[in-house]
């Protein structure tokens, strides 16, 4: 009769530290959540085998590119000419900007290369074009 | 003599802490979007011209065309044997004291080239670890 009353309290696991497990959890994941900004265009990027991962989320800027010419940034469809004085306001505020170039792959070179010559103007000059891991999966 | 100590103000249940840490948790993990950016890095020059005498020999000029045709100093090539061949020429002008590269590869696409193939070509001078890339102006050749 005593063992197997042993036997019955060991069993049951202690649940009192559960909710500093999650609290744990939930510390990591709030650290870690950068909300997502903007939506953008739909665009189909290119793929390539030697990229880079961006460091961080947060000095990223992303400019839109659509098949049709149309440029977005930060949800408004905006003009080339005006691009550099949104990246240079942006500049000012974080000075460590990168700017992601989701461009789709039917894009001409044409609007590319404006949008460089907008870039350098506002002296963003850290560019890294959006491109999928060749062989497929995940943008 | 000594004043009980008071007892608490009031104490609430802590059996619920644990529901709304996980609500709150549930919650951070929809939210989260584990980052997912990545690209070919180009570092953009400073605006404005500036002239830089460089020997003609220490510059691979690569043109594209507007169907994706590729020419390397004026021998055409598929785009997928650029990384053999840059990475042939980077070897062959050899290193600077310093270890940097001393062959420069200009890239001229033409106005309505498809930025894809474009892509394709810096990816694969990027393959084979070409350091200086320069992006020229198109031009309609």
């Amino acid at each position: 009769m005593k063992i197997e009353k042993k036997t019955k309290t060991s069993n049951e696991i202690s649940t009192s530290s559960m909710p500093d497990i999650i609290f744990m959890l939930l510390i990591f994941f709030m650290v870690t959540t950068v909300m997502r900004e903007y939506e953008g265009l739909d665009v189909l990027v290119p793929k390539a085998k030697s990229i880079q991962k961006l460091e961080s989320k947060r000095n990223t800027s992303y400019v839109w590119a659509a098949k049709d010419g149309t440029i977005v940034v930060d949800d408004r469809r905006i003009n080339v000419g005006d691009l550099r004085h949104i990246m240079y306001e942006k500049m000012v505020k974080r000075p460590k900007t990168t700017v992601s170039l989701l461009a789709d792959q039917e894009v001409s070179m044409e609007t590319i290369t404006d949008i460089h010559t907008e870039l350098r103007e506002a002296y963003a000059l850290r560019l890294s074009y959006s491109a999928k891991t060749l062989g497929g999966d995940n943008l | 003599m000594y004043n009980k100590p008071r007892r608490g103000l009031g104490s609430f249940t802590s059996a619920s802490m644990a529901d709304i840490a996980f609500l709150l948790l549930v919650f951070f993990l929809v939210t989260t979007t584990i980052s997912m950016d990545k690209g070919i890095e180009m570092v953009l020059p400073e605006p404005g011209d500036t002239d830089i005498e460089i020997p003609k020999s220490n510059i691979t000029n690569i043109l594209i065309n507007q169907t994706g045709k590729v020419l390397i100093d004026e021998v055409p090539i598929l785009v997928r044997d650029i990384a053999r061949e840059a990475e042939m020429r980077i070897n062959k002008r050899g290193f600077k004291p310093d270890g940097e590269q001393i062959m420069i590869f200009s890239v001229k696409p033409h106005r309505d080239t498809k930025y894809n193939v474009y892509i394709q070509v810096l990816d694969q001078l990027k393959r084979a670890g070409a350091k200086k890339i320069s992006i020229a102006n198109p031009e309609t050749f």
